[in-house]
């Protein structure tokens, strides 16, 4: 196979993915996720896409910051339910059939390496002269497809205000002036 | 095509972590895993083989760079990821306080 | 000892805080310097303000959150979130004078590749970092102060 990279920094992350499902411990697993983004981020690398790389990097130790923060001193006793062995079996099998199917959808794209770019031709040929960026990522995401910036923002600004409206503390001086 | 189905299979290992553990963070973080193999290969499809990093420099032609439609996409969408991850997270601490247990099988009230 | 008193305040250890004195101005300026460079080099608003907000939870996490409230207090934070997303929609609508939503009108300088070329992108750029950093950082904060229930609710359990 040609871009044999790839493939080892795949493999990576599925043990890496495999470890943070397994393990009990739950600061172990958080720091397996951090290293899954971390063979994530050098994937980006190689892949050619550099602006993804340096956001992946940082955004993954923002996800690691507040993971830890959240769930440094709170441990769940370990205990298992009747029917165990039913609902593993059935999992699996449900996944078993999707990657059966995927197998055969995955035939009709084409060849990795190979992409079709038929609207991205136009963007790169037209992108520095219409809007005066060399860089051409920036140039789809600010100005050919401004929208979906606008959408983004609007996410971000949402998803502040839910974090501020559910942790706030209607009743926190009752708790404070005494237990009633 | 090796490549597209790893990144499927490190998507089914998000998805089964999701539908079988019991702990919240242990689903929190399965939903991240899942936002990871979703933005791979996202911008696994739109690879070039030996291309270029999509920016334009004094002395480059545009022959051969990879495409960066995906690259957009999935730059905005990591972004969002952390964003939706740390609600999920404030959502978790709140559950905590009321029920103090991470247990999703011994949360049986309906009513706050 | 005066050492042993640095020791026991707040925050983690002298090493850690000393290291932290030496280093989070150059990450404040890195943030600063990838979001004005977005348009020319790989970068760009989403990572710039991220980095942002990591400097000041740097501080936080070395010297304890009173003393990074100092620094960027709340109110500021949330005029930093209300002035980006103000900015990015005046300067879309700017374009409707000229005929479409988000055309690209302003600064045409024929100066590619520096600082200061061509086309309204930068603003754009500065907008949406504002934007992040101050999201980021709001969120950041809000988990951290408001988690002091926990005491007394594992002394009423026990």
């Amino acid at each position: 196979m040609d871009m044999i990279e790839i493939h080892l920094l795949l493999v990576f992350m599925i043990i890496a993915a495999v470890v943070a499902v397994r393990v009990k411990d739950l600061l172990s697993s958080v720091v397996a996720v951090g290293a899954a983004g971390l063979g994530l981020s050098m994937a980006f690398l190689v892949l050619k896409a550099p602006d993804l790389a340096i956001t992946q990097l940082v955004v993954e130790i923002l996800c690691l910051i507040i993971l830890i923060r959240a769930t440094i001193k709170k441990d769940l006793p370990f205990s298992t339910s009747g029917r165990w062995v039913f609902n593993t079996m059935a999992t699996l099998s449900f996944l078993a059939i999707f990657l059966g199917f995927a197998y055969f959808s995955l035939k009709n794209l084409p060849r990795f390496g190979d992409a079709i770019m038929r609207v991205s031709g136009t963007y790169l040929e037209q992108g520095y002269s219409k809007t005066g960026a060399p860089n051409i990522v920036s140039a789809i995401i600010l100005d050919f497809r401004g929208y979906d910036t606008l959408g983004e923002v609007t996410v971000l600004f949402t998803a502040a205000i839910g974090v501020l409206a559910v942790m706030r503390r209607i009743g926190r001086r009752k708790a404070q002036g005494g237990d009633k | 095509m090796t490549a597209y189905f790893l990144c499927l299979v490190l998507f089914s290992i998000g998805v089964y972590c999701v539908l079988r553990k019991r702990n919240l963070i242990k689903i929190i973080i399965g939903i991240g895993i899942i936002e990871y193999a979703v933005n791979l290969f996202l911008v696994l499809i739109g690879y070039r083989g030996h291309g270029r990093s999509p920016i334009l420099e004094h002395g480059r032609t545009i022959e051969n760079m990879v495409d960066p439609l995906p690259q957009a996409l999935v730059l905005t969408a990591i972004v969002i990821g952390l964003a939706v991850t740390a609600l999920m997270v404030a959502i978790a601490i709140r559950i905590y306080e009321k029920y103090g247990t991470f247990d999703i099988t011994k949360m049986d009230k309906l009513k706050g | 000892m005066e050492i042993n008193n640095i020791k026991n305040e707040i925050g983690m250890t002298l090493i850690v805080k000393t290291v932290t004195r030496l280093t989070v101005g150059l990450i404040l300026l890195y943030g600063i310097y990838l979001i004005f460079n977005g348009h020319s080099s790989p970068g760009g608003g989403f990572a710039g303000g991220v980095i942002i907000a990591l400097s000041f939870i740097h501080i936080m996490l070395a010297f304890g959150k009173d003393m990074a409230l100092k620094k960027l207090t709340v109110p500021f934070a949330r005029v930093m979130i209300s002035a980006g997303a103000l900015i990015f929609l005046s300067v879309a609508m700017l374009g409707f004078t000229k005929g479409a939503f988000f055309l690209n009108t302003l600064f045409r300088y024929k100066m590619p590749f520096n600082l200061f070329s061509e086309g309204s992108i930068p603003l754009y750029e500065v907008a949406i970092g504002l934007m992040v950093g101050g999201a980021l950082f709001l969120m950041f904060v809000t988990l951290v102060l408001m988690q002091k229930v926990d005491r007394d609710l594992e002394k009423r359990r026990k």
